[in-house]
């Protein structure tokens, strides 16, 4: 594929508002996961909230669409001057030009869990309750259309932990086919019970903080997370550049990886292909890394075999948590702020290395010029989907 | 610049008084008037003994669909990317896990919430065919059919490799229903290729169009069926099929599909061959 110019973006997550918070986090090679709860879950486990979602007003006009979800949006859009560079955008490309594909698993299925809560006498949901533009999956989209005004093509993805990774595909596949001249891409997923408790059922929450690649990893911590980059066709100032996009599917389980990583591989070579570059190109791999045990063992597995064992590698997730269907937009925008600024986050929280995995996994901060990074996301279902990014 | 045609290779349909491809033609050429007939969800027989257990309604629903359009275009599942589109997935599944989270003791069951994800049918279908191909899941609310049939289109000017289609919506129970009012389940699949052969059934164009450049969305002429295309996400596709049932008798046939508020898609059928001059 042609490469396409990543004019702008910002991400939100438990580090903090906005890149410059969030580069200062990993710099600092510190947690935004602490051990608490969320709302009454009594679940033991350490948990990704970002600061101040509750406290977000959405201006009058969106207040239809208010919901936890939509709120951390807004404050993810209000970060780094993006609403600014997507309304050049609409002014430069046309409202009709600008297509919105965002990622999300859950929405703003809280509102109505909530909702079941408080429930009328009659059983029917509490009066002011809002099905589209909050619990239904497209509302994140419908949400970003209408604040900046765009009428072009938009739709959500909701493939569990990859959407927010292939919603870079499905722009670059609309501005190649020449239906679109830029696109709005990313993804949103807040912290709710279903998350939470459902996890828990399949024993993949860890009560412990998450340790991706560590020996006695024993589940994930669920983070929440927004994130939102502004493909264009043309840039004379790109901050990056998405080089290559690779989809796949296990076809073997609903829950668990495919053991030898089979679909995992083939959405790595597929990036490399469609990037037009060699394994050896690529100078840090962000893992999907979610510290399950059958997550990592698959991976190590997979990277192995289509890398070998030496190009240097992290998750960010112990840093994050695994903010699931914003995942694999916050892991994008967090290798592109690896290439802007020289740095390789080196994964916490391990304490003693997985001896049975093989790559060359970073415990500490490296500092080095880096052009060419991949990043993984995989879900359930068994959606894979790996993005090759370039500096700038 | 225009999306390059594709060729419609399989049809599956099941819905309210639409029980297969086959046995709604009379009905979607107008020769039978339209009767809303309840749908009765068959079991998916190509999955797994453990999978077929835990295979709820939206599984059931989006593989009937799935699986008429395979055999109706005789081709091997494994070698098809799939798009799946909805607005909402399994709307019980979604109930229960409501109710037991607002319970004092909220302990779900893992198949419940593994099948919760928007992503459950696509994940069960590739399962039971084997197929490692690239598969996405997509919603856009009432426009969720136009969503897929746009990213079918533009996935297939991308690859140039067949690839399945599912749209599919299935209702909720009460107290949700109230909200988001959905008459029944509907299910539409198409095999698309990107290029014609003895098996092709149409030529397809598929073009976006703002809402204010757009002629009418076109309509379904019996009163019970056009209440089914603006009821059901999934029944955007009706008037397509109504073409296509109808032989394209009015080729080329152009009609206005409705997406998004903004936006809606000029949907173009011709003759498989006609259209490859």
């Amino acid at each position: 594929m042609q490469g396409v110019a990543i004019t702008r973006h910002t991400l939100t997550t438990a580090l903090g508002a906005g890149r410059a918070a969030t580069l200062a986090a990993l710099r600092a090679g510190r947690t935004g996961l602490a051990p608490k709860s969320f709302i009454d879950a009594r679940l033991q486990g350490w948990i990704g909230e970002v600061d101040g979602v509750d406290a977000v007003v959405l201006p009058e006009r969106l207040r239809e669409f208010d919901c936890r979800n939509n709120r951390l949006a807004w404050l993810a859009l209000e970060q780094d001057g993006f609403i600014a560079a997507v309304a050049k955008a609409r002014a430069r490309w046309g409202a009709e030009r600008i297509g919105v594909f965002l990622g999300t698993s859950t929405s703003g299925l809280l509102q109505t869990e909530l909702a079941y809560r408080h429930r009328q006498p009659d059983g029917s949901l509490p009066e002011g309750f809002r099905y589209a533009p909050t619990q239904n999956t497209y509302s994140v989209a419908a949400f970003a259309t209408a604040a900046f005004e765009l009428v072009g093509p938009s739709f959500v993805v909701s493939t569990a932990c990859s959407s927010s990774a292939k919603v870079f595909g499905n722009a670059a596949r609309m501005m190649a086919a020449g239906l679109i001249d830029a696109a709005v891409v990313g993804g949103v997923d807040s912290l709710c019970l279903t998350t939470l408790y459902g996890f828990n059922s399949l024993e993949l929450l860890s009560s412990d903080i998450c340790r991706p690649w560590d020996a006695g990893r024993r589940g994930l911590s669920i983070g929440e997370g927004a994130s939102f980059a502004l493909l264009e066709r043309e840039s004379d100032a790109p901050q990056g550049w998405l080089l290559g996009v690779g989809e796949s599917n296990d076809g073997h389980h609903m829950s668990t990886p495919h053991p030898e990583g089979a679909g995992a591989i083939a959405a790595m070579r597929t990036a490399l292909a469609s990037a037009g570059l060699q394994p050896g190109d690529i100078d840090y791999i962000n893992l999907h890394g979610t510290a399950t045990p059958t997550n990592d063992a698959a991976e190590d597995r997979a990277v192995a075999a289509v890398f070998g064992t030496s190009t240097p590698c992290s998750s960010t997730k112990g840093a994050t948590g695994h903010t699931l269907g914003a995942a694999g937009g916050v892991e994008a925008l967090i290798s592109l702020l690896a290439l802007e600024h020289g740095l390789m986050p080196g994964g916490l929280n391990v304490q003693t290395p997985d001896p049975a995995l093989r790559l060359n996994y970073l415990r500490a901060n490296r500092d080095a010029p880096l052009r060419k990074i991949l990043s993984n996301s995989f879900g359930f279902g068994g959606t894979n989907a790996s993005l090759v990014l370039g500096a700038a | 610049m225009t999306l390059r045609s594709m060729f419609i290779q399989g049809v599956g349909l099941f819905g309210p008084g639409l029980p297969s491809w086959p046995d709604s033609q009379a009905t979607l050429r107008g020769e039978t008037p339209h009767q809303f007939v309840p749908t009765v969800l068959p079991p998916p027989p190509r999955l797994p003994p453990a999978e077929r257990r835990r295979a709820g309604a939206v599984i059931r629903l989006a593989m009937a669909a799935a699986e008429e359009a395979i055999a109706h275009a005789g081709v091997d599942p494994q070698t098809l990317a799939t798009v799946f589109s909805s607005s909402g997935g399994e709307g019980s599944n979604c109930h229960s896990l409501c109710e037991t989270l607002a319970s004092p003791d909220p302990l779900i069951s893992p198949t419940r919430f593994t099948n919760s994800v928007h992503n459950a049918a696509s994940g069960y279908w590739h399962i039971a065919v084997g197929s490692r191909c690239s598969s996405t899941s997509l919603c856009a609310y009432d426009g969720s059919f136009g969503a897929g049939l746009l990213e079918a289109a533009t996935l297939m000017h991308a690859n140039a490799e067949p690839l399945l289609l599912v749209a599919y919506d299935l209702p909720y129970p009460e107290p949700l229903n109230s909200v988001r009012p959905l008459p029944d389940n509907l299910g539409v699949a198409l095999v698309l290729t990107p290029t014609p052969n003895d098996r092709s059934i149409a030529a397809l164009q598929v073009e976006p169009l703002p809402a204010r450049l757009a002629a009418a969305v076109a309509t379904c002429g019996d009163a019970s069926l056009d209440a089914l295309r603006t009821g059901m996400p999934a029944g955007a596709a009706l008037p397509m099929l109504q073409g296509l049932a109808r032989g394209l008798d009015c080729t080329p046939c152009e009609l206005v599909l409705d997406y998004l508020p903004q936006l809606k898609l000029k949907v173009r059928l011709a003759a498989p061959a006609a259209s490859h001059l």
